[in-house]
């Protein structure tokens, strides 16, 4: 009796401490503002479960974020206003797009320079 | 087969080997970085929230009142909060000015938790959606952070305040006077 008494209140078990859900998202009326606001989402890296953008992201800081960038959008600021009100808070960690400065140039640079190492590899094979 | 092109049949092999020891170096890490506001040295942007639990509401024009003050981010949901408390309690006596911003709360939820845990601040804004971490460039809860008398952030502290923590932060707020 006591097991079945202590079985079942595991079972019923509620969690004492759970955030409350979110939020649920508004879309903006003007659906071509708000495919800007989505596109700009998929750049922006959630802080909570990293690696994730905020488009794809359920927590609740993700949400408050999409919420900002749709507010942004919607006050007329433009992608790269709304990318830089980000990096501003939280550095460029936040975005998935490498800005182009001089220490990321191998980064940008990287495709054509592989390009050219195949090129002349496969020119060399031919003439020979 | 010469010495040159054993080498280079060995590259793969030796960079395979390489990028092993790299994956292996970073085993023990913690997997998710912590991301520092990068509000360090700015004022903290205009907002003006409603009070909770019949504590006075907080607005950004409370941080700029020319004394230094410190603002807990926090909420009834997160379990390092709760462990932080007593800490709060601590700088409460040490007359630290300190206002606490309900991230994502209900007052019913807010009420057991000041009952619970004390209730050592101030002011308590009323952050319903949790935009405020964005303001303060927090990633989330809890984080406190010292704010000087003009308004303008001069300190984080990630996750919860740990006693060894109390003389740090009581030290930040003398530096920033």
């Amino acid at each position: 009796m006591r097991k079945f008494l202590v079985a079942l209140l595991l079972l019923s078990g509620q969690p004492v401490l759970a955030e409350p859900p979110p939020p649920p998202d508004v879309a903006l009326a003007d659906p071509g503002l708000e495919a800007k606001a989505t596109a700009l989402m998929h750049e922006l890296r959630c802080l909570t479960c990293q690696n994730q953008s905020i488009a794809e992201s359920n927590a609740g800081q993700a949400q408050a974020m999409r919420a900002e960038v749709r507010e942004l959008v919607a006050a007329g600021k433009t992608p790269a206003e709304v990318r830089a009100f980000f990096v501003d808070r939280y550095g460029n960690w936040v975005s998935f797009v490498p800005p182009a400065r001089t220490d990321t140039m191998l980064l940008w640079a990287a495709p054509v320079l592989l390009l050219l190492v195949g090129g002349v590899l496969v020119s060399s094979r031919i003439r020979r | 087969m010469n010495g040159r092109t054993r080498i280079l049949l060995l590259l793969p092999f030796l960079l395979f080997v390489g990028l092993l020891v790299l994956m292996a170096g970073n085993l023990g890490k913690s997997p998710t970085a912590v991301i520092k506001s990068q509000m360090i040295g700015k004022p903290v942007g205009a907002f003006d929230l409603a009070g909770m639990d019949g504590a006075p509401g907080l607005s950004s024009a409370n941080l700029a009142e020319g004394k230094p003050v410190l603002v807990n981010l926090f909420a009834s949901w997160c379990l390092p909060c709760a462990v932080e408390a007593p800490q709060l309690e601590k700088l409460k006596a040490a007359g630290v000015v300190l206002h606490g911003i309900a991230v994502r709360d209900t007052p019913e939820d807010m009420r057991g938790f000041l009952n619970r845990h004390g209730n050592p601040f101030d002011r308590i804004g009323d952050d319903k959606g949790g935009r405020m971490l964005l303001n303060f460039g927090a990633s989330g809860v809890p984080e406190t952070y010292v704010v000087d008398g003009k308004g303008v952030i001069r300190y984080q502290h990630l996750g919860e305040i740990r006693p060894e923590d109390v003389a740090v932060i009581v030290r930040e707020l003398e530096k920033a006077a």
